[in-house]
């Protein structure tokens, strides 16, 4: 057992971050981050033309051939500097799907553009009567002709807005035995005749999320991946595939590192005691560091395993349901920070541009809201101990 | 990084785990705690042939080499077991001092441990002194050519068997200054030593130590002692992490096992969902847990700073997470989890005695506070 990185990886940091300080430089960091269109991408592209865009892909579809500790040490070094996500959909979702289920057309079609953003992708899979049950899904797709026609909504589907394509689970059976049967995986252009996005604002004013209607929607029968009433068989791929970073380790000490210089902050409490000097809040601190100290050390414990072929599976359930339990936390105790300052709110704007507080409140509450998806979405946290319970423990 | 464990560390817990299921079993160790003397020294014996009391300590003085990871192996099997022979006071605790400090006592006495012949305890803490190491009242006097002291220690561990004990004890300073305080090495059976024996809620040998002018040899240097023995504590909070993980996951073996057998409402208790979650969360803590030891493990030979905050936050978090799973498996096995016939209470009791010995989470919390900066008013 030898804990320290090794000379090459601590070689590997040095190119990252030399990289982060040339393509995401410090006026970039620390401040508030601004998720429009243009600012995803424009992250996303900058990787691209490094071509670290899609580190865990296999090197020949565009994957870096980098080891999982090399990958953790990539997204410490960007959740670091602040940097922005990339695109999930793309990346982690159906980018894995296209390349191992995905027909050769298929691929050189739709790889080199989901990999640059020239397509971005959002997620058809919840609808408003299929949740944690996912595979009570009820939209259809009938074949006519070289076409599926596809009828039916599509919900929570986030940055559909913004979106060029969607991937689709749908029922193309309706007859089959097993709901889980009878399901296919399709992907479609959101140009196409009969498509309309319903946008849904969460809590804390976000349009983050949508609704998406089909009405009489033609999609050409080859953009249906690998087989048809399939589609289960990918969809739990997409689920259960290597998702780096799935706990957001980094992000968490990050967000605790500011939340310490905030409690600590001088200027904000005069003559006032800090929040550093208030022994509740910072036991809450000092609790959520050893907790996610050892969300972080398990991480690593997986990722060593994934490394010597063992692979993830259901062990990345606890990893989901501990990192989201601490995002929330965090979220919280930055409101608690935040005080009387947490309230106001413009929700008129659709988000909080400043308010007679210090700057770092402004985001506060909104966040704090926004963060209670983490625990419903990627399958409920208890959808998660439903899988710990059935694949790990065998009830 | 890697988490790969050696050859050698697969050899030691194969042998060790195969050995305490066909000799430690509940029965068998029930027979042990209820025996007269409350250990066997029939099973010292053995686990000494094992080379277990060998594992840390260097080849010259008869020991196996290992370091802080093989100990952890060991300490998760002795775990799993419930073992009550005294390892911890013996190799982990004053081994470790005794290795440090070096010198004619360390050839003395180190062979002797490493061939189960010596039992060992280490007397830090007194009536007044809660969890404080630097609290010591028992003071040390010169008198010849070694000293002689005069105190009261509590609670300390396998007291009772121990041919050799390491006592802490003023030679200058104020009852809570850091600096001042030695360790000595005292014969239990010599004049002027009254140990009070008694056996801890779990089974686990102990006893006051009552000292009036019992003769003693100064180790290490004098008035330095603090360090030493902060050294020596925080290796055994470390070798908890691994003995409490240890538990941790016997607990949800046996509970999975447990509810899966028996039938209410006409199912299994495994079939209902809410018992399914509350497994689950034994599960992941008993895996966090498991992350806590390695890592603490892995900086138990690091500087001071770096190793007591490494061992204050597994100290936290085994209490906590400890605590919670042995709850959590009582309360599934319903009524049968709190008599003496089922195994799963003797877990939950030793799992609470994991979360007191040394400082229990609040402890250790207000600890990790101070050390890292967090909290400026504390100790």
């Amino acid at each position: 057992m030898d804990l320290k990185f090794s000379d090459r990886e601590e070689a590997f940091r040095q190119e990252v971050k030399a990289f982060l300080d040339e393509a995401w430089p410090a006026e970039k960091r620390g401040g508030k981050t601004d998720f429009t269109r243009e600012n995803y991408l424009g992250w996303h592209r900058k990787l691209h033309a490094r071509g670290w865009i899609a580190p865990a892909w296999p090197e020949e579809y565009g994957g870096t051939g980098w080891t999982p500790t090399q990958r953790y040490i990539f997204d410490k070094e960007c959740a670091a500097a602040d940097a922005f996500p990339i695109l999930p959909f793309n990346i982690s979702m159906v980018g894995p799907v296209i390349y191992t289920f995905g027909s050769d057309e298929q691929k050189e079609r739709f790889l080199p553009p989901t990999l640059s953003g020239d397509i971005w992708w959002c997620q058809g899979y919840s609808e408003p009567g299929a949740g944690s049950d996912l595979a009570s899904l009820r939209t259809k797709a009938v074949r006519d002709g070289d076409d599926y026609i596809v009828n039916g909504s599509k919900t929570w589907t986030t940055l559909a807005q913004h979106a060029d394509w969607i991937f689709c689970l749908v029922r193309t059976d309706p007859n089959a035995e097993k709901k889980q049967q009878g399901i296919s995986f399709l992907l479609v252009d959101m140009k196409s005749p009969g498509i309309t996005v319903r946008p849904i604002i969460t809590l804390g004013g976000d349009h983050e999320v949508n609704e998406v209607f089909f009405e009489n929607v033609r999609v050409p029968a080859e953009n249906l991946i690998g087989q048809e009433n399939q589609g289960w068989t990918y969809a739990k791929f997409l689920l259960t595939h290597e998702r780096s970073n799935i706990a957001g380790v980094h992000q968490s000490w990050r967000a605790l590192d500011r939340l310490k210089k905030i409690a600590a902050d001088k200027d904000l409490y005069g003559d006032a005691p800090s929040l550093m000097e208030d022994g509740d809040f910072v036991r809450r601190i000092a609790e959520t560091e050893i907790d996610l100290t050892a969300l972080e050390f398990t991480e690593l414990r997986a990722l060593a395993r994934e490394e010597s072929g063992g692979g993830m599976g259901p062990e990345s359930s606890l990893l989901k349901i501990r990192g989201t339990e601490i995002q929330q936390r965090i979220s919280h105790m930055f409101l608690d920070a935040a005080g009387n300052y947490g309230l106001p709110f413009q929700r008129e704007l659709g988000h909080n541009e400043a308010t007679e507080g210090p700057d770092f409140a402004v985001e506060t509450a909104a966040r704090y809201f926004n963060m209670r998806k983490t625990t419903i979405y990627g399958g409920t946290n208890e959808i998660q101990r439903n899988i710990i319970a059935k694949m790990i423990l065998g009830l | 990084m890697n988490f790969d464990l050696t050859e050698e560390q697969d050899m030691i817990r194969e042998s060790l785990s195969r050995f305490l299921r066909d000799r430690y079993d509940f029965e068998a160790r029930g027979k042990i705690i209820k025996s007269e003397k409350g250990w066997s020294p029939e099973v010292w014996g053995q686990l000494a042939e094992l080379g277990l009391m060998a594992v840390p300590f260097a080849e010259v003085h008869g020991g196996l080499d290992g370091g802080p990871t093989d100990i952890m192996v060991v300490m998760e099997e002795l775990g799993r077991a419930l073992v009550v022979e005294p390892y911890l006071p013996t190799v982990v605790l004053a081994g470790s001092i005794l290795q440090a400090v070096g010198g004619a006592v360390a050839e003395e006495l180190i062979p002797q441990i490493a061939g189960g012949e010596l039992v060992m305890g280490l007397a830090y803490a007194e009536p007044r002194s809660r969890y404080d190491l630097f609290h010591v009242e028992t003071t040390a006097e010169k008198s010849g050519d070694g000293y002689t002291l005069t105190g009261h220690k509590s609670v300390v561990l396998a007291a009772p068997l121990a041919g050799r004990l390491i006592v802490s004890a003023r030679t200058s300073g104020g009852t809570r200054g850091r600096d001042g305080i030695s360790l000595f090495l005292i014969d239990p059976q010599a004049d002027g030593v009254t140990v009070k024996d008694y056996s801890t809620i779990d089974g686990f040998a102990a006893g006051d130590v009552i000292l009036d002018k019992a003769p003693a040899t100064l180790i290490g240097a004098e008035g330095e002692g603090l360090a030493l023995l902060e050294m020596a504590v925080d290796r055994g909070i470390i070798a908890c992490a691994a003995e409490m993980t240890g538990l941790a996951r016997r607990m949800t073996e046996l509970t999975v096992d447990y509810t899966r057998q028996r039938e209410q409402f006409g199912v299994p208790l495994s079939k209902q969902q809410v018992l399914q979650h509350a497994m689950a969360d034994m599960f992941m803590a008993g895996e966090e847990m498991k992350s806590m030891a390695v890592r603490a493990t892995a900086l138990a030979d690091a500087d001071p700073a770096e190793r007591a905050k490494a061992a204050a936050m597994a100290k936290v978090f085994i209490g906590k997470t400890g605590k919670f799973v042995g709850e959590t498996a009582v309360q599934l096995h319903g009524g049968m989890g709190i008599t003496e016939e089922m195994a799963i209470g003797h877990y939950f009791m030793h799992a609470t005695m994991l979360d007191t010995l040394f400082g229990n989470r609040d402890y250790h919390q207000r600890r990790y506070e101070a050390l890292t900066g967090l909290r400026k008013d504390a100790a």
